[in-house]
């Protein structure tokens, strides 16, 4: 058995800025991660990170304002108003642990702009933000007194009497289980991508935090909020970033018009990013689209500055859609990028649970409510992350560790066991496949009442299969087969808080766009849906939003 | 169109415990990629093949394998660009200079550790400033260059020196060095320096190229080790045979305006050093028994001082 006073699920920002925070404040900490740190799917953030600096002349309450109305009112405004004041010092610390920002032409760091905000203010290394913060990260981590255990998979959660006393995990190398004792637990576990088909996101965002901590009760919130992203490519769904459109990039249809001239006419490309996905969905849906796509036209910018910051995504156009993005456009449509709900937290990362954190992609403080601002994830991450580290750190001091011992593991090494000796069924793959398909089908920028249905009797099929699944791999060492099996049970109910949050919310709000309830309704619905998992059953929820100075109104781009 | 993937397989687990050739034939699309039909393959065919991947768009840096024999990113390989009507054959193998640890997982502890070992942190004496290092925008594009190294391993897989001696840092360990000494806010690279300058470490390459062939995102190792050399020297570090060698060597030349051969390694070593030039006395007894010992005398080229006004010019050395 293992000892820690916190354990943290996750290497990605989130939970490398958590561990660190922790660390610092006197703890003894200990990150748990299924891939190598640096292989998180954070390193595949493009575009960048917001802060709005003083000494810029941008202020605080506009990045604010701006989320908030990104939200579609949905956020909850204390939350967003942490996170805009904390930003700058985030972004500012990451400078002095050595991230290569771009800069302006006096040296200080340069700024460019993203979707759904009116100033520019989005701090970016090239276009590969995401993995020059986590390498940078990573490198303060190897540097602190955290123990990493990488790749080990996290199982459960030990719970007792309603708190969070750990973690049961397994060494992939050795395939054991153990038992981790901690006081406290991150979760810190990144978003819940592959539940759809496709995605932006990489194989390893299955929510296995999400549906952990809904499995221990703790409410799970905002979920039917999913995030499409205007630019991805239709043959694998990688990412096209915002950046581009940020750098000046325009959107046209199949006859060439510049469209979201009659859906933004403000802010055009650079509106929020429901309103463009919805904007591009319809063009397709109403015939201008060109093979199901549109197309992203950033010719005009030209080769220098291409190269200079837009080189990685000029070579995945080339990559993955055969187009050079300096002398053709590429075509793209919208595709799912981003779970604004997860695990109920306040601004300090508590759950509802004792003992128990959530912070990053994986958590709903919420600051993101309905629809997330491009560059405000990674540093939701961070500033989240830290304040959840350093709270947690405070936290145990005043706590004595459970009785908590190797029994613990019992219960998923016998559910492993199972798993291993079944031998006829299917594997995970098609099963996997299918679910992804109905949530992109059902759950995607348009939704109606049949098609979330269909969703949800289609899971219940789908989960009779996986109760029959079985894993080819009998073998313990290093077995991905059972990984991937484990997972995707993860998923399943990650999906089922998607469905159940969506087919509740009855009217349109942000990325929840109902074709059978168009328009917003605060009276009815200014509020959370929460879901949580009582005695094995889903139970739902309602949260008031916290509206501290921003009144709802219309929301035009 | 159908492709035969030939996979080198390995399974830790099994009786007798080796290796072996499996050969899957599948169909894929024409944009697929290898990792596309890996992924198929345990997806749909067979569960037990075992690899490292995730965001299938080379930023992760999983799933570097060797594919035909060259270390690559499979997941921006493309099938189509590896086979043709005569061969549809596709060979795939765990990443080199690491230990398997199944089929195609390999052991990344020794290049962590190596990457440890150069100590992967900014130093400053100093406390940061309020706001941020003021910085050119160029020096960051150029620290951002090496930054975007991802860890894959290809370059560590195909270096040529890691495969004789395990000891060397490695190209990545050493990119990964240049990404501190090249930072302007680090404070600490005369120790950098000091510490590369021991053996396994910048003298140790031998310029294959083969690092800078295989690398997906452009890095340049060997380009940024010999950098590292340059700045070693700048900074007086000469103590070494490979500081001695570059001196000499340009020494000579720039007097000669050729380079001689035999002088070469008596003088990085020093006439006197009689154990080196022991070490030296069978490579120079076999090069004269196959008559390739280069002369002892030799003339300067007509039009020498020329070179030696190039050198003056350039002011190299
Ligand atoms: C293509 C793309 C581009 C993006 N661009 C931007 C951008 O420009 N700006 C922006 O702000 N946001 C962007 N985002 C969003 C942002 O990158 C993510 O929301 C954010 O990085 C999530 O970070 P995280 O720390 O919460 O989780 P992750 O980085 O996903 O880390 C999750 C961690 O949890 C671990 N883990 C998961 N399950 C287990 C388990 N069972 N056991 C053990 N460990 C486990 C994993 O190993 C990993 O270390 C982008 C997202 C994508 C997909």
């Amino acid at each position: 058995m293992f000892d820690f006073d916190v354990i943290v699920m996750g290497a990605g920002l989130a939970g490398m800025r958590a561990a660190l925070a922790a660390s610092q404040n006197g703890s003894k900490v200990a990150v748990i991660t299924k891939v190598y740190p640096v292989r998180s799917h954070s390193n595949a953030a493009q575009g960048g990170i917001n802060a709005a600096l003083t000494d810029r002349g941008d202020n605080w309450e506009d990045h604010a304002f701006d989320t908030i109305k990104g939200s579609d009112y949905l956020a909850d405004q204390d939350a967003v108003e942490v996170m805009a004041k904390e930003a700058g010092s985030e972004v500012i610390n990451m400078e002095h642990m050595g991230a290569a920002f771009n800069r302006d032409d006096q040296g200080r760091l340069g700024v460019r702009a993203f979707g759904g905000q009116r100033e520019a203010r989005t701090f970016f290394v090239a276009d590969f933000t995401g993995q020059a913060l986590l390498h940078v990260l990573h490198e303060q981590v190897l540097n602190s007194g955290v123990k990493v255990f990488e790749e080990w998979f996290v199982t459960s959660l030990i719970m007792q009497e309603g708190r969070c006393n750990g973690v049961v995990a397994m060494d992939m190398r050795t395939g054991e289980l153990h038992v981790m004792r901690a006081k406290a637990v991150i979760i810190a576990s990144g978003g819940v991508g592959r539940v759809f088909e496709p995605s932006t996101n990489a194989l390893i965002c299955t929510g296995d935090g999400i549906a952990l901590g809904y499995r221990a009760g703790a409410g799970i919130m905002d979920m039917e909020m999913v995030q499409y992203h205007p630019t991805t490519l239709k043959n694998n769904g990688a990412l096209m970033s915002e950046a581009a459109r940020g750098e000046g990039a325009h959107l046209l249809n199949s006859e060439g018009e510049r469209f979201m001239e009659r859906y933004a006419p403000n802010m055009m490309e650079l509106a929020s990013r429901d309103v463009v996905s919805r904007s591009e969905q319809t063009e397709i849906n109403e015939g201008r689209g060109i093979d199901g796509c549109v197309l992203l036209d950033a010719r005009h910018l030209g080769e220098k500055l291409i190269n200079e910051r837009l080189s990685q995504i000029r070579q995945l156009g080339i990559d993955f859609a055969g187009k050079d993005m300096v002398t053709d456009p590429v075509p793209i449509r919208p595709g799912m990028h981003y779970i604004m709900g997860g695990i109920k937290t306040d601004i300090d990362g508590q759950t509802s649970i004792p003992g128990l954190y959530g912070a990053g992609e994986t958590a709903c403080v919420s600051v993101h409510g309905g629809n997330r601002l491009g560059a405000n994830s990674l540093l939701d991450t961070l500033v989240f992350g830290r304040r959840s580290g350093e709270h947690a750190s405070e936290w145990v001091k005043n706590q004595t560790s459970a009785s908590v011992d190797d029994s613990y593991s019992k219960t998923d090494r016998e559910a492993i066991q199972n798993l291993l000796n079944r031998d006829k069924g299917e594997m995970f793959g098609q099963i996997r496949l299918n679910l992804g398909q109905t949530m992109n089908k059902h759950l995607a920028v348009y939704r109606d009442q049949n098609g979330m249905e269909q969703a949800k009797s289609d899971l219940i099929e789908l989960k009779n299969r996986y109760s029959n699944v079985i894993v080819h791999d009998k073998n313990l060492i290093f077995n991905t087969n059972l990984i991937f099996t484990l997972e995707l049970g993860f998923m399943l109910d990650c999906a089922e808080t998607i469905i159940l949050g969506a087919l509740e919310r009855k009217e349109s709000r942000g990325a929840h766009t109902r074709t059978d309830m168009p328009d917003r309704d605060d009276k009815n619905w200014l509020k959370h849906i929460v879901v949580s998992q009582i005695n094995g059953e889903p139970k739902v929820d309602y949260v008031p939003v916290n509206i501290t100075k921003w009144q709802p109104q219309e929301r035009k781009y | 169109m159908d492709v035969d993937l030939n996979i080198a397989r390995f399974n830790p687990d099994a009786e007798g415990k080796s290796p072996y050739r499996q050969e899957f034939n599948i169909e894929v699309n024409e944009t697929d990629t290898v990792l596309d039909g890996l992924i198929k393959i345990r997806e749909e065919v067979d569960g037990t093949l075992a690899l490292r991947c995730s965001c299938r768009s080379a930023i992760c840096g999983s799933c570097a394998m060797r594919v035909n024999g060259q270390a690559v990113l499979a997941c921006n390989t493309k099938i189509t660009d590896l086979v043709s009507n005569k061969n549809k054959s596709i060979n795939v193998e765990p990443i080199g200079n690491m230990k398997i640890i199944k089929d195609l997982i390999v052991e990344f502890d020794t290049h962590w550790e190596k990457i440890k070992a150069i100590d992967p942190w900014i130093k400053t004496d100093s406390s940061p400033p309020e706001a941020e290092y003021i910085a050119s925008n160029e020096s960051m594009v150029e620290l951002a260059g090496v930054m975007g190294c991802i860890q894959c391993g290809a370059c560590v897989s195909d270096c040529t020196v890691l495969a004789v001696d395990e000891t060397f840092l490695g190209p990545a360990a050493l990119a990964k060095a240049y990404r501190f000494i090249a930072d302007p806010r680090d404070e600490a690279n005369s120790q950098r320096l000091k510490d590369l300058n021991e053996p396994s470490g910048i003298w140790d390459c031998t310029r294959c190229m083969q690092c800078v062939e295989v690398c997906p995102k452009g890095v340049d190792p060997m380009g940024r080790i010999m950098k590292l050399r340059d700045f070693a020297m700048e900074a007086g570090f000469k103590n070494t045979n490979g500081a001695r060698h570059a001196e000499v060597f340009s020494e000579i030349i720039r007097n000669n305006g050729v380079l001689n051969e035999f002088w070469l390694p008596v003088k990085t070593f020093g006439m006197f050093n009689i154990p080196e030039m022991l070490k030296l006395a069978p490579i120079g007894l076999k090069m004269v028994m196959r008559g390739k010992m280069p002369p002892i005398f030799y003339e300067k080229i007509p039009g020498y001082k020329n070179i030696t006004k190039l050198f003056e010019k350039t002011k190299v050395l």
